[in-house]
């Protein structure tokens, strides 16, 4: 039992300090692919720009407008926190180290994806706010559309491993990571990873240079900090998934413990997730929409159908 | 373990239920309505449904629930509509359907008790079984549902399809 709880402190600990560690991580990468040189005057390497950060955020005024409504309005935040950190309790981030080991992982997974929408939705709507509004009903419609094609890609991982535990499906990748015979689930899931936590290239519903900051907009304090925070934690979620579907998850040689390989990994992807935002121009709203559903989604149901024929035709 | 998070989770969904019939704000009874599928959510997990529980939460909670809000979200309902329903919801309203209701409570209690059955023995199904049963006996059920859902889809397009009309004093077509 107490090991259950080392494991929860442990996992808590990890994931609130790579958030934090992330503002720094992401300012200076961009500047690094920009060719200039980022925050570097903060501590050795401008690693104490997290703690200014943190302590600017902490001490601004935390204002509710008046036009606001205000339950809605301090919820909101905290949803965006709750859903990406609930997701992270069935991901397997070594042999042992998982916080539920539910036979519903993965099921898990994609029903807290989906609440996270209602951060997006209710933060815009409660702001009263003509650009949170846009913002919100953008976030929304991207979110559900992208969510149909994420669970639609999984599903051919889940048709190769049998199952949708986490755990199993990280045992079953011991032959063959299913990056190769899941290449285009793979691309779909990375594409809808990043449409889902509303990164660069597809970050319409904040788009800055049209709706000011979109649905956080009237945010400001630690309720700002608090979408920022839960972004980079969705980054952190959706590269830990990647790792987890695709990769292997903490599979590796054996001269680096199993946790460390995860963490490798996962690190690879978020700095993927950073290359993205340095290098893409943002898509216009109706060609996110279009892409969606007139490109990825008939992708997602071929490679389900052609998966689900080849794993039939194997097995008889 | 179970008794005590069975009855709170129910307890909570109730409340939220009643909650969602006596707001008259719409977008706090359609939240209060997302808190109520939550705990039914949690119910069937105690039940040994894991996979219908997460089913709950992914297409009731996660999907119907927000495009929901989502059209609220665009009617733009101030106080003014607020107001209206108040009006509306007055206390003479409620005499009606709290009299169905009783009649409800009513047949319930003397269904519970005419016999004491035991609790039936909780078992986890698994997502396999759910889809074995779905595929197997209940194969036409869940055609007829994709048929329906097809009319759904033909109909919603047909409605929305329009005529391209191009605003322009020498673009016309």
């Amino acid at each position: 039992m107490t090991n259950f709880w080392w494991i929860i402190g442990g996992v808590l600990f990890a994931l609130l300090n790579t958030a934090a560690g992330l503002i720094w991580v992401e300012r200076r990468m961009l500047a690094l692919w920009q060719d200039r040189y980022g925050p570097n005057r903060a501590g050795p390497f401008g690693l104490l720009v997290v703690l200014a950060d943190t302590l600017k955020l902490f001490f601004k005024e935390d204002w509710i407008p008046p036009f606001a409504d205000k339950i809605v309005f301090v919820f909101a935040p905290a949803v965006v926190m709750l859903s990406v950190l609930m997701s992270f309790v069935v991901m397997p981030f070594g042999p042992h180290i998982i916080v539920a080991d539910l036979n519903i992982g993965l099921l898990f997974f994609l029903a807290m994806s989906s609440l996270g929408v209602y951060s997006v939705v209710l933060g815009g709507w409660a702001s009263n706010n003509k650009y949170a509004l846009l913002g919100a009903m953008r976030g929304a419609s991207q979110m559900i559309s992208y969510e149909v094609f994420m669970g639609l890609a999984l599903m051919g991982v889940v048709v190769l491993s049998g199952s949708f535990n986490l755990r199993e499906i990280v045992e079953a990748q011991r032959t063959i990571w299913f990056i190769v015979p899941q290449f285009l689930g793979f691309l779909i899931f990375l594409v809808a990873g990043v449409a889902e936590t509303h990164r660069l290239p597809f970050d319409i519903p904040e788009a800055e240079s049209e709706l000011v900051a979109g649905f956080h907009s009237e945010y400001s304090g630690m309720k700002f900090g608090m979408f920022f925070i839960g972004e980079y934690l969705g980054i952190t979620l959706i590269s830990g998934m990647l790792v987890t579907l695709y990769f292997g998850g903490w599979l590796g040689p054996a001269f680096l413990p199993p946790v460390i390989w995860f963490a490798i990994k996962t690190f690879c992807f978020i700095l993927l997730f950073i290359l993205f935002r340095a290098s893409m121009p943002r898509p216009r709203y109706d060609q996110l929409m279009e892409y969606g559903w007139k490109v990825l989604f008939p992708l997602s149901i071929l490679n389900l159908l052609v998966t689900a024929a080849i794993k039939l035709w194997l097995n008889t | 373990m179970m008794g005590p998070a069975f009855y709170i989770a129910a307890a909570i969904a109730v409340i939220a239920t009643v909650m969602v019939i006596t707001r008259y704000n719409i977008m706090h009874a359609l939240l209060y309505l997302v808190v109520s599928l939550l705990a039914v959510a949690v119910v069937l997990y105690l039940y040994g449904a894991p996979f219908i529980a997460a089913l709950e939460v992914i297409v009731y909670a996660g999907a119907i629930m927000v495009l929901l809000i989502f059209f609220v979200m665009m009617l733009n309902l101030g106080k003014e509509s607020a107001m209206q329903e108040q009006r509306w919801l007055k206390p003479r309203i409620w005499i009606f359907p709290s009299l169905l209701c009783l009649v409800l409570l009513g047949e319930l209690v003397f269904l519970i008790s005419q016999n004491h059955q035991p609790p039936s023995e909780i078992k986890v199904v698994d997502p396999k079984a759910v889809g074995m049963a779905l595929f197997g006996p209940y194969m036409a059920a869940v055609e007829l549902t994709g048929i329906l859902l097809m009319a759904g889809i033909v109909g919603a397009y047909h409605l929305g399809r329009q005529k391209e009309k191009t605003l322009h004093r020498f673009l016309e077509n």
